[in-house]
């Protein structure tokens, strides 16, 4: 890790290090897969990290997965109505929100508070040689803190999902709500009607995908913060960034393999 | 080189042996081939300027840092040879005082004690672990701060939890960074007697590397000086500023007139 300056260049400096941060990040993360089934588990930390991750994301996502779905279903309605065809509101509500919205609204805007909270906090560990003082202490910093915090953002984040959807879903009938007297049960029967399980299991798959990446980028920002106080703001920042890009790239990715198989 | 008593010393009485260490850093040679043994039940004080290298020579010994070439032998093993299940037990052996303390900041001072202890002995009880952190915290005369979070604390006092931090594993070896650096001239004093009473209390070895000469001169048995990479000489704090050499007698004046 030290020494890498000392090598001759291959291309130019920056290339070079643009292809030494990949190596070095897939590294990390393959490290994360090596130490994530060793003992000991840690378990209460997780669960620690899991509960802490809830209690920051809960009161935004429950905002945004209500207004969004309400905002969303009242911007719908007047295409619809051009083709009469408001009764189908609920059923294209249920395909926006359990294929796309639930799942990535919630990526964003845990990308922004938890991984961001993770970069800062691990950020701050290490340049105050806390994460040192673990590893003189006997104890594996990596396992400790980062496997433990991967761990609980991939448990979490697809919970949340799940949580956001069904808000999405209650704000969307609370605008349909207001306009017809349709009742909740209809209205569920009408917005999962075209829902079919590939689309839970894929959106399923792909918080969990979402979790995954914000935990690693902010494990990962944090842990190689450098410059003292500066770099810990730089490394919250440069977590939300990267952990947002990964997530459109994953998004784009994952829609176009689920398709496939849709029409296979 | 004028080091070359250290090498008359028998060296089935040291606890850390070192031959011929270089490290560089892109292209600032920091440690510039350091020879220095450290013996079974003394204080060796290593003294230098800010920047000298002295912090990344004691990361070295605990395997924080890869040695560029040399040999780096504690407690009979060579550090950077070890995987990292010999590495973890060794380092329980050898404890490490951090010169920012390095506290965990999120947890309070009991924690922060216990935390060590419960992570590599999983199966004592409460009552034990509490007890053992009682004890380490008596014996730095910080009883009553068991349940204060360490941005509570005072410089010194945070000073004294991480020794006590350092002393919960029992170590055979203590590694001490700057010590007294940031303190007022008082509570330097308290945390130099401190590194003397626990030395005694439990029978280690001590490495106490400084940039401050009275610090150096009240806990080390032997002390050396640290200079361009290289130890300039190594004897009784004495012998080394009997020398006439004008960058131990700068360190000399200037370690007075501040
Ligand atoms: N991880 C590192 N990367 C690059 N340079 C370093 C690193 N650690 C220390 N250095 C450099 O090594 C030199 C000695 O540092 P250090 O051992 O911390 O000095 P001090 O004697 O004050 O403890 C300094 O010039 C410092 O910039
Ligand atoms: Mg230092």
């Amino acid at each position: 890790m030290d020494n890498s300056n000392n090598k001759k260049l291959l291309f130019s400096k920056g290339i070079d290090n643009a292809f030494i941060s990949v190596s070095k990040a897939f590294r990390f993360t393959a490290l994360f897969f090596k130490e994530a089934f060793k003992r000991p588990f840690h378990l209460r930390e997780i669960f620690n990290q899991c509960f802490e991750i809830g209690i920051k994301a809960l009161p935004l996502i429950t905002l945004t997965g209500f207004v969004v779905g309400m905002v969303f279903t009242k911007q719908s309605r007047p295409s619809l109505e051009e083709f009469g065809a408001t009764s189908w509101l609920p059923s294209l509500m249920g395909i926006a929100i359990v294929r796309a919205l639930g799942a990535l609204v919630t990526a964003l805007i845990c990308a922004g508070k938890v991984g961001s909270g993770i970069g800062a906090e691990l950020g701050s560990m290490n340049v105050t040689e806390q994460i040192d003082a673990m590893e003189v202490s006997a104890i594996n910093p990596f396992k400790y803190l980062v496997v433990t915090r991967v761990t609980a953002t991939t448990i979490t984040i697809p919970v949340l999902a799940l949580y956001c959807s069904f808000l999405g879903l209650l704000g969307a009938y609370v605008n349909v709500h207001s306009v017809e007297a349709i009742s909740i049960v209809t209205f569920c029967q009408n917005a999962f009607s075209s829902i079919r399980f590939l689309d839970i299991f894929s959106s399923l798959f792909k918080s969990i995908v979402y979790g995954f990446t914000i935990g690693i980028v902010g494990c990962y920002m944090g842990y190689n913060a450098t410059q003292g106080t500066r770099g810990v703001g730089k490394a919250a920042n440069r977590a939300v960034v990267l952990s947002i890009f990964l997530i459109f790239i994953e998004e784009i990715v994952i829609v176009q393999v689920t398709n496939w198989i849709r029409y296979f | 080189m004028e080091n070359t008593e250290l090498h008359t010393i028998n060296k089935d009485e040291s606890v850390i042996s070192i031959t011929g260490l270089y490290k560089s850093f892109d292209d600032v040679q920091v440690l510039d081939g350091i020879d220095f043994t450290l013996l079974k039940g003394e204080n060796f004080a290593i003294l230098g300027k800010s920047g000298s290298g002295k912090s990344v020579l004691i990361k070295i010994i605990v395997g924080l840092l890869k040695p560029d070439k040399g040999e780096v032998i504690v407690l009979g093993q060579q550090v950077d040879k070890l995987n990292r299940k010999e590495l973890d037990a060794l380092r329980i052996r050898v404890g490490f005082s951090f010169q920012s303390s390095a506290l965990y900041d999120s947890m309070n001072v009991y924690q922060n004690l216990a935390f060590p202890l419960t992570m590599n002995y999983r199966d004592l009880s409460k009552k034990e672990v509490g007890n053992a952190v009682e004890e380490v915290l008596e014996s730095v005369g910080l009883k009553e701060k068991l349940y204060q979070m360490p941005s509570d604390l005072s410089g010194g006092q945070r000073k004294r939890v991480g020794i006590a931090r350092m002393l919960i594993l029992k170590p055979e070896i203590m590694l001490f960074d700057e010590p007294t650096a940031g303190l007022d001239p008082i509570t330097s004093n308290e945390i130099i007697e401190l590194i003397n009473e626990v030395k005694k209390q439990n029978n280690a070895s001590s490495l106490i590397i400084t940039h401050d000469l009275t610090c150096a001169k009240n806990t080390g048995d032997r002390i050396a000086m640290l200079f361009e990479g290289k130890f300039l000489k190594a004897g009784t704090f004495k012998d080394v500023f009997a020398m006439d050499n004008e960058h131990i007698k700068g360190f000399y004046n200037y370690n007075f007139i501040q």
